[in-house]
Order: structure tokens, then C-alpha cells, then sequence
């Protein structure tokens, strides 16, 4: 129990610690991919401290629903840090919900968001929540039957179970399901996260953003839940990728040792996808919004290989 | 007295509550207030009574039969069987008829001199009690006699606004479809009659191994086509976007909630109790249909701008999602996996109380919002979380339900029909194998969509500013409206939170049709948690998850009291791009919301738009702009108008046999008794 108690608090904080650490690390690779300088790696942590010390300007439009929301998902995707492998295949609270309820409970905070952004009555709100309902609503079963495949495999869908499972069978790393279900996956991350070429997290022009769009009236505090709550989301999404497609160095148990093994290859495995994720970022211009279905489909077709050719071969 | 006794006795209560509140409504039909009162007060009396016998008989697995007509009669007996499948509707029923009544005391109120509300309560407690005759008849004729009464009484409350045109037209479209539904369940019933001469649904029970595969797949086909049409599945679903619309919401809510699951408990009675075990093709045809139903459903109410119309899309959805349950089930049963089937079948029969509970609290919303509005136009809402706190409350929440989300009671059904569908995987059958995940992969596409209506739904009708004068001036609901509400809400979350208290519930219906009882199975973590048939397969807790969300809840709370607290805190205005004010022209449009789903599946909608602009000066300086678009109802234009045509013409055909001479009809009469005999004599 109080191992348990005690893994929980390590998770809790490393995921917040961690989180814009993440983000600030893409970024500043992106900057140096395109010759700029860039912030500092810590950027991210001075601007969660700038907003939190900041006042708040809420609109007289909203109601209690806009300041509820960054609670809502900011706590849910915490929780749902709590629910994913990180460090070891013990994950503290796997059975509060497995992967199903992971991809459900972000759909919550996604929810929240989504109507916060209308409650201003600000038009840029709504764009920025219609579009980001469309393009997850269709990334959905793409990451649905992609996490099936895996699941399907592993017999579970226990996050635990289905690392320790892929650990023993580390054979499958190269099968043609695998790669395809990671295909999929990678497509997946970059739509669920705002990146490039399906949103661009770095500008504020109203015709190409849309998680900005929506999170364009929130200020000080509130602002710095969205945001943490966002680079949580990205780091349990990147998690999934690596732990359950790559989990190399991941502990099967609990000891000193296998968590320092655990930890250094996480944060490489994780900084490793970073460098992916900007260069997809740096060379791929913006697709307009009516492409991006298509990439979608992609995935989704993608996934439906995988899962095929997981009973085939 | 025993527990069978209890159960008999609330049951009478209840039939003759029901009946008594028709009597007094009829009996006051001059005096509105008094007949609302005694009307809507029996019904609820009623449905207390009614929840309680059922829960009595699920919970000790009483299974009494009763007689209604004391009278023997050939063939037809007039008896009641309240077994576990019968009590769990009769249970659903009973809870959103007490639900419904408190808040029809209060949404009645607004016919007052306008429309007759005696006759609304009248035929109020005569759909109750028909429908739930309907679930615990036990005698195929008796059972399409409650089966018509029930259309009958539905049609009459549909067209209760029946000045207006469009609501004529609804109503009669229901009674043609309901109708076609109904010819085939007589036809389905009399197969079933010629192998065994006798109605009753004892004689029926596993009747399916002793008929020929002919027959068996015939009789399928009927039934799924006769229940299909009442449960709204596409295509056959025509009536029902149509119909419940423009019936009072408290009847919408009661159609929606519940009258279409006859439909569903008319599938489980015949293909699980009647036919036993089933062809392959059964399951798959039910879950194909299932899935189509839901993901066409859903996109339907995205384009659905009419808060009701685009409640009741939502209903197609969500028999699709049960259907899907069910059809796992069936396939299950064909390859002999009971476990499996009796995890897919608690599925589907979790999602159908659960649906019963928000759809029926979204409508109710969606009719105080109506009362308060006099408008069902989403375009003309807004800014009423600010008028209707509370009733912007319990739809939000029905919204979280409904989408599917975690921790309320929708999620957990979904959880269960995806567990269902990935169970599959363990079964050796390739084709299976393909199509459960497939099917799950749909089922995830029709959550995120109904996410995405629903934030539309909620958006656009309660937040930001009022787009018209009606919404500005909108009152909160009276109390008695609030109430019926908040019945349904807490059903929402306790349905949520502690499925492991009513999953037992499903186990009676589980071991009477497959022989397994596996609530104890689902059931872990000393009933903290839901599991897929053991811990290590996969689990939910939704109480697990609020504890921790209240646990973490001190986190934010201690960083804004170390440092924001002190910090300036201001309300503004929103940023206008520049302009010194917002007005309700500029906000965001339930039209725009769907405008990118609309063009990603515009070879379903084929969407026709028409603007039309004044200019002045240049095309940049709009004096007045009018925009019309419109969707194709596809399958009113595949189906339903080229069958239309071709009855039409086949009529016009027939024609001259109706010569209008009663002599000529008597001959007709006698030529077809001679045939007959014949055919009797050469037989």
C-alpha cells in the first residue's frame, strides 16, 4: 500500500514535471531544424508561472461552465497520467480504466474544452471547436482499432497487461501488424495533439488554428491549467506510442534498479519521438482543413491493415 | 407474504393506477386543472408500483403468472408472465413513467385553454398501461392486441397538436409504418402457430430447433422487420424523426425513452427465447444493421438544427449501439461461446436502461427549453444556462451521458459492448475476428460524433449570447419540471457509478435465455469495478475515477490560493476583432458547427445550399443576406418514393376489380370460399 501510495506521487509528479518539458523540447528543435534560435527549454515552466501569478480577464458572455473547464482538464488529464505506463509495466492505477477509458476520459476533457470555447460567444471559439470536434471524431477510429490491434494481441486492455505482454514478446516488434498499428498511431498523435500538418500550435491566424482558436479567451490561471493540461494529454498520448510499441527498458517489476533503467530509457525513448514529431513538423507544410480528412483515412486504413494482417500472419 | 405475492399485488397497483388515472382524466375532461392533477398523479403512482414489483422480482427471481380474463378461450388466453426479460422493461417503464408524470404536472400547464389537457393524461396512462402489457403479455394473440393498443394510443398522442399540418402528416406516416411492422409480426407469429397450434409464448419457447431452416429464416426476417420498424432501425426509421417531434415532450420523452424498446424486447423475446440457437448470419445481419443504424444516426443529428428531431436521430443511434450488443450476442450463441453471449446481451440491455434514462432527461430539458422558448430552432436559442440554470444543468448532463463519457452511465454501457466486441478475438472464427473490431472501430466513430453533436446541442441552445428576443426573455422551468428532471439525472449517475449494483439485476434475464449468470464474473474489486470477465483481461472504475478527480481536486485549488488569489481579477468584454461590441449575429451557428462534417460526408447528405445577397456599391457591402440550405433524406428518395410510386401504380392497375357494386364484392366473397374449399378438398 504504501509502495503503492508512493508510486502514485512519483507518477503524479513526473508527469506534470515532465509534461512541459516535452512541449518546450520540440519546440526549441523546430527552431534549430529551421536555423532560428528558438526559447529555452525552459520556456514552458516560466510561462505556466507567468500565468499562474497573472490575474484573470473572463468574458461577460460565460458562464460557470468556462471557469469550471480548466479543472476539468487539467485534473482529467492527470488522471489519465495516472493510468498509463510511464516508468514501469506497474501502472499505479491500470485498473481504474484501461486503455478504452484513457481515449474516453481525454474525449471528456475534450468535451469541456470544446464547449467552453462557445461559451464566450466569441466566433473564433466556435470555428475552433467545430474543427477540433470534426478532426477527432475522425481520428477516432483510427486510434480505436490501432489500440485494438495491440490490445487483441496482448488479450487485454489493462495497460499493464498489454506492455508486460509486448515485453515477452519482443519478437513482434518487426511483424508487419505492429509497424502498420504504429503507422496508424503516429498519424493519430499528430491530429490529437494540434501539430503541424494538421493544426499549427505556433501561430495565432485564425484561419489555421484550432485548438488555439478555442483556448483564445482564457487568461492567468486558467490559461495555465489548459495549457498544462494540454502538454499532460501530449505526454500520455507519446507514452501510449512508446510503451506499448517500444518497450524497451521498461521494468517489469518494481526495484531501485529496473525504475532507473525505466526512467532514462523512458525520457530517451520519449525525447527520441520529440525529434520525430518536429521534423514531421518542420517538413510538412499545413494541410487545408478538407485534406485532412484524407490523412485520417489514411491512418484509419492503416490500422485496418494492422489488424487484419495480425491474424493473417 | 412472500416475494412472489409482493410482486403480484404492486403489479395490480400498478395496471389499476394506470387505469385509474385514464378513468379520472375522463371523468374531469371539463376540468383541466383537476384531471392533470389526478391524471399525471396515478400515472406516477403507477410507475412507483410498478418499480417496485419488477425490482422485487429481479431481485428474488419471482416469476409469477397472472390471469387477466378469467374466461377460457380457445386459443387465445389472456394471461400475464412477468419473467426476468418482462420485469427489466416493465422496470424501465415504470422509472421514467415516474419521471415523466412530476414533470408533466408542471409542463402541461402551458395548453391550459388552448388544448384539451384531460385527453392528453387520458391517453398518457393508456400508452403506460399498454406498453407494459406489451412486455409481460404471454400469449401471441394477446400480446398483438396490447401491441396495436399501443400503436393506436401512441398515434393519438402524436397528432395532439394536430392543427398544424406537418404534425398530421407525422402521425399518419408512424400509423402506415407501425402498421407494415405489425402485418409482418402477425404473419411471423402464425409460422410459429403452424408448428406448434398453439399461441401461447410458453409453447413458442425454443420452438426455432423444430422448424425448418425456411421457416426459421422467414420467421427472422418478419420478425426483424415487424420489431425493426417500432425500434426505428434504418432503414425503416422514416416515422421516427418525423413522429416524435412533434408529439408533447413529455409523450416525445416517453416514445423515445422507452415505446421504441419494445421494438428491442420484441427481438430478445423471439430470437433468444423463441428460437434458440441461432444461424451465424442472424448475428451478423443484426450487428450490420445495428452499426449502420448508429453511425446514420448520428450523422443525421448533426445536420439537425430542430433540438427534437435531432434528440430523436439520437435514438436511432442508440438502438444501433444495443443492436450491436445484441448481434454480438446471437454470434456468440451460433458459435456456442454462452459466457460470451450472455457478456454481450447484459451489454445491450444495460445500454437500453440507460438510454431510456437520458434520452428521456435530455427531452424533458429539451421541452422546458421549448416552453420557455416556444421555439425547437437551435438557431434562435442561447445564453439560457444564464435563464435555466438548472435545466442547463441536467441537459448538460444527459449530454455527458449520452456521448458516451466517463463516469456516467452511457460510458459504461459502451465500455461493456466494446468488451463484448474485443471478447470476440478469442473466439477461432476468422470472420469474426474481422468483424468485431470493425464494428468497434464504428462504434468509436459514432461516440465521437454524438461528442461532437452534442457539444453543438448544448453550445449553441444554452451558452454565449440569445439569438432572438424569446431566448432573451426565457424563464427557468417551474419545480414540478425540475423534479422529473433531477429523478432522471440521479438514475444517470447512479446507473453510472454503481453498475455493480444493478448488473445483478440482468443476471435472471442472462440465465433464463442462455443458461449463464455472470454478473459475479463482471463484478470485481469488492464491486468497485467493472471487469471484462476477469481483472486481468480489462476494468473500469467510475467511482474510482470521481474519487481520484475529488482527490486531485486540492492541486489547482492550492495553486491558485498561493499565487493567483492576489492577482487582479477582472470581467471583460469578448475580443471582436476590433469592433467595439459582440451582437448575436456574429456568434457561431449550429450551420457553421456542422459545416466540416457536413462537406466530409456530403456524399450522404448531398447538401443543396442557396444564397442569396443584396449588395450595394461592391459584393463586399451585403445589405441582406438569405441562406437556405437543405440535406436529401436518401433513403425517403431510394426507397420510399420509388415503393410509393410503385403501389400507387399497381393501385391504379387494380382499379377496376372495385367496380362499387355490393353485388359484384359478393361474388368476389363466394368465389374465394369456393377456392378456399377446394384447396382444402385437394389437400
Amino acid at each position: 500500500m504504501k509502495l503503492w501510495l508512493a508510486q502514485v506521487v512519483l507518477q503524479l509528479f513526473l508527469a506534470l514535471g515532465l509534461s512541459p518539458f516535452v512541449s518546450g523540447f520540440i519546440r526549441k528543435l523546430k527552431a534549430v531544424l529551421q536555423n532560428r534560435r528558438g526559447p529555452s527549454l525552459w520556456q514552458p515552466y516560466h510561462d505556466l508561472f507567468k500565468w499562474v501569478r497573472k490575474g484573470t480577464v473572463v468574458s461577460q458572455q460565460a458562464s460557470w461552465l468556462f471557469r469550471a473547464t480548466p479543472y476539468v482538464s487539467f485534473l482529467t488529464a492527470l488522471m489519465v497520467s495516472l493510468m498509463v505506463p510511464m516508468v514501469t509495466a506497474v501502472v499505479p492505477l491500470s485498473y481504474f480504466g484501461g486503455v478504452l477509458a484513457v481515449v474516453y476520459l481525454l474525449a471528456l476533457a475534450r468535451f469541456f474544452v470544446a464547449l467552453a470555447a462557445l461559451d464566450t460567444a466569441s466566433a473564433f471559439g466556435g470555428m475552433g471547436s467545430s474543427r477540433e470536434m470534426t478532426v477527432s471524431a475522425l481520428a477516432e477510429p483510427a486510434m480505436m482499432l490501432s489500440i485494438f490491434t495491440v490490445a487483441l494481441t496482448a488479450g487485454s486492455t489493462n495497460l499493464s497487461f498489454m506492455v508486460q505482454a509486448a515485453l515477452q514478446h519482443q519478437e513482434r516488434f518487426l511483424s508487419p501488424s505492429h509497424i502498420l498499428a504504429l503507422a496508424a498511431m503516429f498519424i493519430v498523435l499528430i491530429a490529437e495533439t494540434g501539430r503541424l500538418p494538421v493544426d499549427n500550435p505556433a501561430t495565432h491566424l485564425e484561419l489555421t488554428m484550432i485548438h488555439e482558436a478555442m483556448i483564445l479567451e482564457y487568461s492567468g490561471h486558467y490559461l495555465a491549467l489548459v495549457e498544462w493540461g494540454t502538454a499532460l494529454k501530449q505526454l500520455v498520448l507519446m507514452s501510449l506510442l512508446v510503451n506499448i510499441f517500444f518497450p524497451v527498458g521498461i521494468g517489469g517489476a518494481l526495484t531501485a534498479r529496473t525504475v532507473t533503467v525505466g526512467l532514462t530509457a523512458y525520457v530517451v525513448k520519449l525525447l527520441l519521438l520529440a525529434c520525430v514529431v518536429a521534423l514531421v513538423e518542420t517538413s510538412n507544410a499545413k494541410l487545408r482543413l478538407f485534406r485532412v480528412p484524407e490523412l485520417l483515412s489514411i491512418g484509419f486504413i492503416l490500422a485496418a491493415l494492422a489488424l487484419a494482417s495480425s491474424f493473417i500472419f | 407474504m412472500n416475494s412472489e405475492a409482493i410482486v403480484v399485488f404492486s403489479f395490480r397497483v400498478c395496471l389499476s393506477a394506470y387505469l385509474a388515472g385514464f378513468a379520472s382524466s375522463i371523468v374531469f375532461v371539463r376540468r383541466e386543472r383537476v384531471a392533470n392533477f389526478f391524471g399525471f398523479s396515478c400515472a406516477g403512482i403507477g410507475g412507483l408500483a410498478g418499480c417496485a414489483a419488477s425490482l422485487c422480482a429481479l431481485a428474488y427471481g419471482a416469476t409469477p403468472t397472472l390471469a387477466v380474463w378469467p374466461f377460457k378461450m380457445p386459443l387465445f388466453t389472456f394471461t400475464i408472465h412477468l419473467d426476468a426479460l418482462a420485469c427489466f422493461f416493465i422496470l424501465v417503464i415504470s422509472l421514467l413513467t415516474i419521471a415523466i408524470s412530476i414533470y408533466s404536472q408542471g409542463y402541461v400547464t402551458q395548453y391550459y385553454g388552448i388544448k384539451n389537457v384531460s385527453v392528453l393524461a387520458a391517453f398518457f396512462n393508456l400508452l403506460v398501461f399498454s406498453n407494459t402489457l406489451v412486455f409481460c403479455a404471454d400469449n401471441a394473440a394477446f400480446f398483438l392486441i396490447t401491441w396495436e393498443m399501443m400503436a393506436l394510443v401512441a398515434y393519438l398522442l402524436v397528432s395532439f397538436e394536430h392543427e398544424e399540418s406537418r404534425t398530421r402528416q407525422a402521425g399518419f406516416l408512424f400509423f402506415a409504418m407501425s402498421h407494415i411492422g405489425t402485418g409482418c409480426l402477425i404473419l411471423g407469429f402464425l409460422l410459429l402457430f403452424r408448428a406448434t397450434g398453439n399461441f401461447d409464448f410458453l409453447a413458442f419457447h425454443f420452438i426455432g430447433a423444430s422448424l425448418s431452416p425456411v421457416e426459421r429464416n422467414a420467421a427472422f426476417l418478419l420478425f426483424l422487420i415487424g420489431f425493426g420498424v417500432k425500434a426505428g432501425i434504418i432503414p425503416l426509421h422514416i416515422w421516427l424523426p418525423e413522429a416524435h417531434p412533434v408529439a408533447p415532450t413529455n409523450v416525445s420523452a416517453l416514445m423515445s425513452g422507452v415505446l421504441i424498446k419494445s421494438g428491442v424486447y420484441g427481438l430478445v423475446r423471439v430470437l433468444w427465447d423463441f428460437m434458440g440457437t441461432p444461424p451465424v448470419w442472424w448475428g451478423i445481419t443484426i450487428l450490420l444493421v445495428g452499426s449502420v443504424s448508429a453511425l446514420l444516426g448520428v450523422l443525421y443529428a448533426l445536420v439537425e438544427h430542430n433540438l427534437k428531431r435531432l434528440l430523436a436521430f439520437h435514438s436511432i443511434e442508440n438502438i444501433g449501439i444495443i443492436l450491436m450488443g445484441l448481434g454480438a450476442s446471437l454470434m456468440f450463441s451460433s458459435f456456442h461461446h454462452p459466457v460470451l453471449a450472455a457478456l454481450a446481451l447484459m451489454a445491450g440491455l444495460y445500454h437500453t436502461i440507460n438510454h431510456a434514462c437520458f434520452k428521456a432527461l435530455l427531452f424533458l430539458g429539451a421541452g422546458a427549453v421549448l416552453r420557455a422558448t416556444k421555439t425547437k430552432s437551435m438557431e434562435e436559442l442561447g445564453g439560457l444556462i444564464k435563464k435555466m440554470p438548472w435545466t442547463a444543468f441536467f441537459f448538460l448532463l444527459g449530454s455527458v451521458a449520452i456521448s458516451g463519457l466517463p463516469p456516467l452511465n452511457g460510458f459504461v454501457s459502451e465500455w461493456l459492448t466494446y468488451q463484448a466486441l474485443l471478447q470476440g478475438f478469442s473466439t477461432t472464427e476468422r470472420l469474426v475476428r474481422l468483424i468485431f473490431p470493425i464494428a468497434g472501430a464504428l462504434l468509436a466513430l459514432t461516440g465521437a460524433l454524438a461528442a461532437a453533436c452534442f457539444v453543438k446541442a448544448v453550445g449553441i441552445s444554452f451558452l454565449a449570447m440569445p439569438r432572438s428576443p424569446e431566448a432573451e426573455s426565457a424563464e427557468e422551468a417551474p419545480s414540478s419540471m425540475l423534479l422529473g428532471m433531477l429523478v432522471l439525472a440521479l438514475a444517470c449517475v447512479m446507473l453510472g457509478l454503481f453498475p455493480s449494483t444493478f448488473l445483478p439485476l440482468l443476471d435472471p434475464i442472462c440465465q433464463g435465455l442462455l443458461g449463464q449468470a455472470i454478473s459475479a464474473r463482471v463484478i470485481g474489486g469488492n464491486g468497485w469495478m467493472l471487469t471484462a470477465l476477469g481483472l486481468e483481461q480489462g476494468s473500469i472504475s467510475t467511482l474510482g475515477m470521481v474519487s481520484l478527480f475529488l482527490a486531485l481536486l486540492p492541486l489547482p485549488w492550492v495553486s491558485w490560493l498561493l499565487f493567483s488569489r492576489k492577482a487582479p481579477h477582472s470581467i471583460g468584454e469578448t475580443w471582436g476583432c476590433g469592433l467595439d461590441r459582440l451582437t448575436p449575429q456574429m456568434e457561431y451557428t449550429a450551420t457553421a458547427y456542422s459545416k466540416p462534417l457536413r462537406m466530409i460526408f456530403r456524399a450522404l447528405y448531398r447538401p443543396r445550399r442557396q444564397v442569396e445577397a443584396d449588395f450595394e456599391v461592391s459584393r463586399y457591402f451585403t445589405k441582406s443576406i438569405r441562406f437556405e440550405t437543405h440535406i436529401e433524406p436518401t433513403f425517403e428518395k431510394l426507397i420510399y418514393e420509388p415503393l410509393h410510386r410503385a403501389i400507387l401504380r399497381a393501385s391504379q392497375r387494380l382499379r377496376w376489380i372495385q367496380a362499387g357494386s355490393l353485388n359484384t364484392y359478393l361474388l368476389y366473397i363466394f368465389i374465394t370460399l369456393l377456392l378456399l374449399l377446394l384447396w382444402e378438398k385437394i389437400r
